[in-house]
């Protein structure tokens, strides 16, 4: 299922070395910086993770109709001021392709991700940072590009 | 003499005319030769491109994870039957990391030719491997007659075979 090659997989490495340069560099997949989010003690904090594929590719939703697929998965670092929960993927799209007999689940365009926190116990107070990665193979009807993990550093001010 | 110069210049227009056109025409670019490798098959058996010297190669860089991918490998597996014999053959260059998903997907297919994991070493030799599938396909001189990047039907892939068998 892993794939290997200096191309295919060293710019993945790349991506997770390089988060800020990934960002900013229109890709096939883009994932804005997201907003610092502020987390008080009366309400659990939400993030909505904005993703964008370029048009005409698509990613594999994060419960592919085939085994063999490369599903989309968002996961965040466990040991920061606060901890992931649930994280939610929009429904995703039934789209059939050249290469494929039957339709897949994909998601494709603008869309976002949301994951559900909780405030970690005792955690430190003040500004703060969360890592997340967001893993993905992006196709068009055609080819396959290199699965890549892309970095996300999410702004936290923990009050 | 009037007749004579007319002539002459109506041969140095025709000349010049040539000499642009052969100057307008781009040269074909050169071939290139096939980078050399040997790297092992499922069972540890080497599979060296030398071993091909003087075949048309249909070298196919490839994963299981890639749909596009999947649908051609039964196409190389009926061009290996049909062409196996006029000196043809087909590699597969998997670029999945393990063989615990190549090996089931290859004995599945039935796939009847040379299947090897690659290596950064292949992928750097061969120019970067940008998306998959990525095919070459290398004439009986060892050059590369045609890089082809993504899905190509069986028919253009066929008619290529078939004129580089000839």
């Amino acid at each position: 299922m892993k794939l290997r090659s200096s191309s295919f997989f060293g710019r993945a490495a790349l991506a997770l070395l390089a988060p800020a340069l990934f960002a900013q560099t229109p890709g096939v997949l883009t994932v804005p910086d997201p907003p610092k989010l502020t987390v008080g003690r009366a309400a659990d904090p939400v993030l909505k993770l904005k993703v964008s594929i370029r048009p005409g590719y698509h990613a594999n939703s994060n419960s592919p109709s085939e085994e063999y697929l490369i599903p989309m998965k968002l996961t965040w670092d466990t040991a920061g001021p606060i901890q992931p929960v649930d994280v939610l993927y929009p429904k995703p799209k039934m789209e059939k392709y050249e290469f494929s007999d039957k339709p897949l689940s994909v998601f494709d365009g603008d869309f976002e991700i949301t994951t559900k926190f909780k405030r970690a116990a005792n955690p430190p107070l003040g500004p703060a940072f969360l890592t997340g990665k967001l893993r993905y193979q992006a196709c068009n009807d055609k080819m396959c590009l290199p699965p890549k993990t892309v970095e996300i550093k999410l702004p936290v001010l923990m009050q | 003499m009037k007749a004579t110069f007319n002539s002459f210049l109506t041969s140095a227009a025709l000349s010049l005319t040539l000499v642009l056109a052969a100057a307008a025409a781009p040269p074909e670019p050169a071939k290139r030769i096939a980078p050399a490798f040997t790297l092992k098959d499922s069972a540890g058996k080497p599979v060296r491109l030398a071993d091909y010297k003087g075949k048309v190669v249909l070298l196919n860089f490839w994963s299981t994870t890639c749909g596009p991918c999947r649908l051609e490998i039964p196409w190389f597996v009926e061009f290996q039957k049909t062409y196996k014999d006029k000196g043809f053959t087909v590699i597969g260059i998997a670029l999945d990391e393990e063989w615990d998903s190549v090996k089931p997907y290859v004995a599945d297919k039935k796939v009847n030719y040379p299947v090897v994991i690659g290596t950064e070493t292949i992928d750097k030799a061969y120019g970067g491997i940008e998306a998959l599938p990525t095919t070459f396909i290398i004439d009986r001189q060892g050059r590369i007659a045609s890089t082809h990047i993504g899905l190509v039907s069986k028919k253009d892939y066929e008619i290529e075979i078939q004129q580089l068998l000839r």
